[in-house]
């Protein structure tokens, strides 16, 4: 457990994705099986930790120490697990060895709740203070270190030659402490069968097109479609040899998400898999992103919000029918299948993604311009943009450069007020390169800059020195690694914020909520009190 | 006589009225007698100085030879009367050069620690309880969370993170008298043998170490190398440069910090860092707790840090104790960032 939790607090730290991925790869490389397997299945949420309340860890504590030192400590250290994890006396007599992580497994599946507080104490005497630290935060669900079950996976097949898509095709038959796995990524076992009857398959990914690129391309060896602004899914349905159907819903790395969509269900009628893009439909209108975000990670579906709610596919494409891989069809021969089967599904759940006709690209720039009067009517809100398919392409895993564009729309921009500057890290760690941004708006003593964001890229290189050395200029504050700098209505930095949308946020005190902003623009020339109000932000959530 | 005539707080520091002498004074005095090196403690302008030879030698190396009118030696051990005061010099194991003080009059025993730690350090003398009536204590970490964990698994951590990054650039912050010479030597005992390049403002207190007889292996000065040579090195510079320009021209660095406050995660956090390494020069909870009891004191005065906890534990062991809230006391180090060229230690 020791070595575990040294990896999990050293990811704590670790903000790169990459980094991630070699940090897992050297603990998986470096520790033997079971542990590895048991802490690959904590990573990937396949084990459930979380057995204990605050109460139980607070309680133990007090009986091992004074409880002025302890609250003193507590008020430093300002958080429960880790006050108790460094605290936790040290024995004359401690356990000749750390527990493993097998046993805390082991251990947390058969103990009850009154035998747990005594158990947890032994493991806690026989580990140190990282260790404790890591035990805690998962037997108390509170474990963060930033990395999805799909890192975790990509890091599995780090230690091979093996792709992370081809870790998702035989996961579904496997479970913690996945020896088999490890042995087949390692080379020196077979690929682990997969009993799975509704497989994940990898998707398909489209490049984003530039203007250049439409001179090359013939309009009439493509077809046009929506781009639907909700998440991309694959439904998966099959019958096992055992003869027990399975029904699957997964993300676009494969990761199931049947749980979270219950409504879908019985709605997958049919053995194959199908692509498309999970919505939230009212009274046959799509509703736009921001609507959707509100059932996504959620640990359980109520009754209300299943009903408030209602989940969608919105099909473009079909990869099986029944037995009948489809994949190297062009895409016109799988559009027709696709159409025949969603014809005779006739869900209210399931439709079909209409396409957009068009004659030469300037239709189709229209047609992204204005969806609502080209085709997509009061959908429109949930379009993002166009996708260009070639009629002739079959379906390939990954993101291949030709058969598949998506053509955005344009993004939203707002002139904002640069507030604070937070450093980066790694090859920033010398740079301020978060910025946190306001737009103006009328407080108790005249108009004041609200919060509306922060935004980490869409710069150059050549314009971070330059916004770094304003900030360090004209810095008026300092929280540890965060600068406050000035922004006055005659004196500050004004940036052009590019951005897809917007959505209500308590978290937030302008209640607004960006998502994916970046900086588009330094806007050098134009005095913050210029920039825009909040009231121009809250327009666009009408 | 009552311990507050041998030795008494005062906005200058501690004062011993029978003696007439300050030891560590924050402010410029007739006769100081300076426990360590530490720019917190050993400040320039005094008319007189008492310390040990390295403390000397270090406070002329940060300041100049001139850093006081007139300087005594005094060797660990060895005894000099002022004004009546017996006064010693005791290893206080905290860098080189460092010692507690010993005050002696009327058979009453005062020590003064001085910052001090009781773990191993192969970079200076090991701190020696020395018995006393009363005991004047740091409490830096004096918190019970404070537990430093063995230096040598922090730097297997910082090795371990240089395997799996090889062409990344790890740049250790560390204080640099003291903690930067103890992280080369553990490096160097843990075998990592390659080249330590070193920030300008570290150069010439490494250097004295090796003339003290401590073999740091091959130490390079990051100026005039060519940025090629930092894929897959260790740097050591002052905490502050990690976060300058000057840090920039490492290829993707990891920013790695080598203190006792980095047990703490949102210490660490707070200051951007990617790899903690919990090293301190300073005795943690259990070290402060036992090195206390060694000396067989009656009474414990605390100058600087977490005073109330140690207090408060003090008086749940029946030991009189009371905290002298010094001010001026912490970290050195930790603000203005010294420029590579400018004398190093030098106030900014």
């Amino acid at each position: 457990m020791n070595r575990f939790a040294a990896l999990l607090d050293r990811m704590s730290y670790e903000a790169g994705r990459n980094a991630k991925i070699r940090l897992m790869a050297d603990y998986f490389r470096t520790t033997p099986d079971p542990e590895r397997g048991f802490a690959l299945a904590a990573l990937t949420g396949a084990l459930s930790f979380a057995n204990a309340k605050p109460g139980v860890v607070r309680a133990l504590i007090m009986e091992r120490a004074d409880p002025v030192l302890f609250e003193m400590s507590y008020d430093y250290v300002g958080d429960l697990s880790e006050t108790v994890a460094l605290m936790w006396p040290r024995l004359e007599d401690a356990p000749a060895h750390a527990p493993l992580l097998s046993e805390i497994v082991h251990g947390l599946s058969t103990l009850s709740r009154s035998t747990l507080p005594r158990r947890l104490a032994d493991w806690l005497d026989g580990l140190d203070e990282t260790g404790r630290w890591a035990l805690l935060k998962l037997i108390t669900g509170a474990m963060r270190v930033g990395a999805s079950a799909r890192l975790a996976k990509t890091a599995v097949a780090s230690l091979g030659s093996v792709t992370p898509d081809e870790v998702e095709l035989v996961w579904p038959g496997l479970a913690p402490p996945y020896e088999e796995l490890f042995a087949w990524v390692e080379g020196h076992g077979p690929r682990p069968e997969t009993s799975n009857p509704a497989p994940f398959r990898p998707v398909m990914l489209a490049h984003a097109i530039e203007e250049a690129n439409f001179a090359d391309l013939n309009p009439g060896d493509f077809s046009a479609e929506w781009k639907w602004d909700g998440i991309r899914v694959q439904a998966v349905a099959g019958t096992g040899p055992d003869g027990v159907r399975a029904v699957r819903l997964y993300s676009r790395t494969g990761e199931d998400i049947s749980e979270a969509f219950p409504d879908l269900a019985d709605a997958i009628a049919f053995d194959g898999a199908m692509d498309g893009e999970l919505l939230i439909v009212r009274e046959g209108r799509v509703e736009p992103f921001n609507v959707l975000q509100q059932r996504l990670n959620r640990k359980t579906v109520t009754v209300k919000m299943l009903a408030e709610f209602p989940a969608h596919i919105r099909a473009y494409d079909l990869l099986v029918d029944g037995e009948e891989d489809l994949r190297a069809l062009p895409f016109t021969a799988r559009r027709a299948r696709l159409e025949a089967l969603v014809e005779k599904l006739s869900s209210p759940r399931i439709d079909l993604s209409p396409l957009v006709p068009f004659a030469g690209w300037d239709d189709l720039t229209r047609a992204r311009a204005t969806p609502a009067s080209a085709g997509a009517g009061p959908d429109a809100d949930a379009v993002e943009g166009v996708m260009i398919k070639r009629a002739d392409s079959p379906y390939l895993p990954g993101r291949p450069k030709g058969p598949w564009w998506k053509w955005k729309r344009d993004p939203h921009t707002v002139d904002a007020v640069l507030m604070y500057a937070q450093r980066g890290h790694g090859k920033r760690s010398s740079f301020y390169s978060d910025y946190t941004f306001g737009v103006w708006t009328q407080g108790e003593e005249g108009d004041v800059l609200v919060p509306v964001g922060k935004a980490y890229f869409g710069f150059t290189d050549e314009e971070l020195k330059l916004i770094d050395a304003f900030v360090r200029r004209a810095t008026i504050n300092r929280f540890g690694p965060v600068r406050e700098v000035v922004h006055e209505k005659d004196e500050g930095l004004v940036l052009e914020v590019a951005f897809e949308g917007l959505a209500r946020s308590t978290r937030h005190r302008s209640g607004i909520a960006m998502r994916f902003p970046r900086i588009a623009r330094l806007r050098w020339d134009k005095p913050p009190g210029e920039a825009d109000r909040l009231e121009t932000l809250e327009a666009l959530l009408r | 006589m009552r311990p507050e005539d041998l030795l008494c707080p005062s906005p200058k520091g501690l004062y011993s009225p029978a003696g007439d002498f300050y030891v560590d004074p924050t402010r410029a005095v007739p006769r100081a007698l300076i426990t360590h090196g530490h720019s917190d403690h050993a400040r320039a302008g005094h008319a007189h100085v008492l310390a040990t030879r390295q403390t000397l030698d270090l406070m002329a190396i940060r300041y100049g030879e001139g850093f006081a009118g007139s300087t005594q030696a005094l060797a660990y051990g060895d005894a000099v009367v002022i004004n009546g005061v017996r006064v010693s010099l005791h290893p206080a194991g905290h860098v080189l050069g460092s010692a507690q003080v010993r005050l002696e009059k009327d058979g009453l025993v005062i020590v003064v620690s001085g910052d001090y730690k009781d773990a191993a350090d192969p970079t200076c003398a090991p701190f020696e309880p020395v018995r006393c009536h009363v005991f004047v204590s740091e409490a830096t970490f004096g918190l019970p969370v404070f537990r430093h964990p063995p230096a040598a698994a922090e730097t297997e951590k910082l090795l371990a993170s240089v395997r799996i990054f090889p062409e990344r650039t790890h740049i250790v912050g560390a204080y640099s008298l003291g903690k930067a010479q103890r992280m080369m030597a553990l490096m160097r005992a843990a075998g990592h043998d390659a080249p330590i390049y070193v920030h300008g403002a570290l150069t010439a207190i490494t250097d004295y170490y090796g003339t003290q007889g401590m073999a740091l292996g091959d130490i390079r000065p990051v100026k005039g190398t060519d940025k090629a040579a930092f894929a897959g090195a260790v740097v050591i510079a002052p905490p502050s440069a990690m976060t300058d320009i000057w840090a920039r021209r490492f290829a993707d660095p990891i920013t790695c910090f080598a203190s006792g406050w980095m047990r703490v995660r949102a210490r660490a956090r707070q200051r951007g860092v990617e790899l903690p390494l919990v090293v301190s020069d300073h005795a943690d909870w259990d070290g402060l707790c036992a090195s206390i009891q060694a000396t067989g004191c009656e009474e414990l005065w605390v100058t600087h840090g977490a005073e109330d906890a140690l207090v408060h534990w003090a008086q749940t062991r029946q030991l009189r104790a009371r905290p002298l809230h010094m001010v001026g006391y912490g970290e050195e180090d930790e603000e203005a960032a010294p420029t590579e060229g400018a004398a190093p230690g030098a106030a900014p």
